[in-house]
């Protein structure tokens, strides 16, 4: 018996370059169609949870499902703005409190959300290194940040120019790390944390200069007229928020009138909840509130119907490569007909024969289930984050 | 010891091919050439000799064993034990190198292991047939010549008490077919074993003890040189 496996071992090393080919063909047809629906479960479940612990979202009126997408994820170009005062009226309902998200912005395709504190209490985020935001100027980094950047307590984060062709625009801020998140295995991981009146700073909403006060900056006023003073454009502007010049940072107008891209309400109780979607449906225009479950919902569906186009076209494919790997199979037994012939002559019975050619045929099929299985197994464990990270790049 | 064949007789009923054998004997060591024209049944007789076929009449003994009476499995246990055949298109495999094709038929033999005396005693045949250093050599990488000589060391190996050549010098050029069928009679002489042999090739009869006309001795004609 030994001997056999001895032959049929020495055969497969001699075409091992025609039965890896084989082998990859069959492992492709038999990993391809699990792998894409171990996938889109996974990512489906984690849509699903995701909405599941965000039930309504606040926004602009628009598209649900960028909203949902930009509260959820944080991921969307330009997002449409309310005012800051929406907040109020959320909690004036006394139907909820409201946490703003102000996700404009990027730190190096890491999206900076302008919040507050109560938003990773509300997500359950926890601490790795240091500590929550206190001050203008600081930033909070999710787990994947600070690895994929390098960047620990105490480095900076700076926040990426919108448009490098736009002179008038935002120019980038220079942030202090006080804090790193542990995983959370969310798009949380990928965000940068900041207070949201940190994030208007960046649009520059709100800003710090030298004192037009001191008589060293006298040169530099045009006009003076009483609290208001007009200077030229040598004023010294502040990239950086620090401990000196954190005072001179101001906001002008009124912050009930600033952007946030949408607001989490967190609502008492369930009736509350029904409520505060009865207030907005009813009495408000100028903003929607949307179930985010719903939407992801319906997003999933549309996920689902292409799957089940993909899997078609993957079944005809895979019936193709299992049509061809039988053809090279009987052309194999075909070719090494005379080796049988010789092998019977010579006196090997037919089971050895048999043993011997069907060593091939189960080699190949058995290499190619086991590799099937590990890719399956990989791609249940690390699938979503590879996919992930090829979409991020 | 030796091979005798008795009043053998076999058909292919489809092909309306019908032979007939008067009695043989061949002793041990005695080399016998066979000639005939083709489709006379010299490949048939090596067939019925070796057991593949089994003789509608008459008996194929060896050894006083008879072979025609065994079933096909102790016929076959018997070829893979104590034969050796030599084709004419050598049947080496071509995924082995020159040792696992001349270890080929003892590896399907369950009486015999494939051990380190054997492997030595393969190599010591593989040297004395000229294949020093091509051991292991892929069989696609030898010459013709080499290929039969590796084809005659796996027929040699169990130290066989009958060897069957068919052709063996057919695709071979004349310097080495000659050298092979020298090396092959040298052997069987040397230790008593039975060489028997188709051959088209009348320049070579003159290396065997007997040549037997298939043709004429179912005319009951037989020559000796």
């Amino acid at each position: 018996m030994n001997d056999l496996f001895y032959l049929s071992w020495q055969y497969i090393r001699h075409h091992k370059n025609k039965l890896l080919i084989l082998i990859f063909a069959i492992t492709l047809v038999i990993w391809l169609p699990i792998a894409i629906k171990s996938v889109v479960d996974q990512t489906a479940a984690q849509l699903l949870d995701r909405a599941n612990n965000t039930p309504l979202v606040i926004g602009a009126p628009g598209s649900p499902l960028e909203l949902a997408l930009g509260s959820l994820y944080f991921r969307t170009q330009t997002p449409a703005t309310l005012t800051f005062d929406e907040l109020n009226n959320v909690e004036a309902t006394g139907y909820a409190s409201a946490i703003p998200l102000y996700y404009r912005f990027n730190a190096q395709g890491h999206p900076i959300v302008g919040t507050n504190p109560e938003y990773l209490k509300y997500r359950q985020l926890q601490f790795a290194k240091g500590r929550p935001v206190a001050l203008l100027g600081e930033a909070v980094l999710g787990a994947d940040v600070a690895r994929k950047l390098n960047l620990t307590v105490g480095d900076f984060v700076v926040s990426s120019p919108e448009n490098v062709f736009d002179i008038s625009g935002v120019y980038p801020l220079k942030m202090t790390v006080v804090g790193i998140l542990k995983p959370a295995f969310s798009p949380d991981d990928q965000a940068v944390f900041v207070d949201i009146k940190t994030s208007w700073v960046i649009q520059g909403l709100g800003h710090g200069h030298q004192d037009l006060n001191n008589e060293s900056a006298i040169g530099q006023v045009l006009k003076k007229d009483g609290s208001n003073i007009v200077a030229n454009a040598s004023v010294v502007q502040y990239n950086e928020i620090t401990p000196e010049n954190i005072a001179s940072f101001h906001f002008h107008g009124d912050y009930s009138q600033y952007p946030v891209s949408a607001i989490i309400p967190v609502a008492r109780n369930k009736k509350s909840a029904a409520l505060l979607i009865g207030h907005y449906r009813e009495d408000r225009e100028s903003v929607q509130i949307l179930r985010s479950e719903r939407v992801i919902a319906e997003l999933l569906d549309t996920v689902v119907t292409v799957r089940n186009y993909i899997f078609i076209g993957i079944t005809a494919v895979g019936l193709a490569t299992c049509v061809i790997a039988l053809l090279v199979f009987l052309l194999s037994l075909r070719l090494r007909h005379g080796e049988r012939f010789t092998l019977a002559r010579i006196g090997a019975s037919q089971w050895q024969i048999y043993l011997l050619m069907a060593t091939e045929i189960s080699s190949v099929l058995l290499v190619s289930a086991c590799l099937s299985i590990l890719l399956v197994l990989a791609t249940q464990r690390f699938g979503i984050q590879v996919l992930q990270q090829l979409i991020l790049t | 010891m030796s091979l005798e064949l008795q009043q053998l007789e076999f058909n292919y009923p489809d092909q309306g091919f019908a032979f007939s054998l008067p009695g043989i004997v061949i002793h041990p060591g005695e080399c016998v050439a066979i000639v005939g024209p083709s489709g006379s049944g010299k490949t048939t007789l090596l067939n019925l000799v070796a057991g593949i076929l089994t003789p509608i009449e008459g008996n194929v003994t060896l050894n006083g064993l008879n072979l025609s009476a065994l079933d096909t499995r102790c016929r076959r246990l018997h070829r893979l034990r104590h034969m050796g055949m030599i084709f004419q298109s050598f049947e080496l495999l071509d995924y082995l190198d020159v040792r696992d094709n001349v270890l080929l038929q003892a590896r399907l033999c369950s009486e015999i292991t494939v051990d380190d005396a054997l492997e030595e005693r393969a190599r010591n045949i593989v040297t004395e047939l000229g294949l020093h250093g091509k051991w292991r050599r892929n069989i696609q990488t030898l010459s013709q010549g080499e290929r039969q000589r590796v084809a005659v060391c796996r027929a040699l190996l169990l130290d066989p008490v009958l060897v069957l050549a068919d052709e063996p010098s057919g695709n071979l050029d004349p310097a080495n077919k000659l050298a092979v069928l020298n090396r092959l009679v040298d052997d069987c002489k040397q230790r008593q074993r039975i060489l028997l042999t188709v051959t088209h090739d009348h320049s070579l009869l003159t290396t065997f003890d007997r040549v037997i006309d298939i043709a004429a001795l179912a005319e009951n004609l037989v020559s000796t040189v």
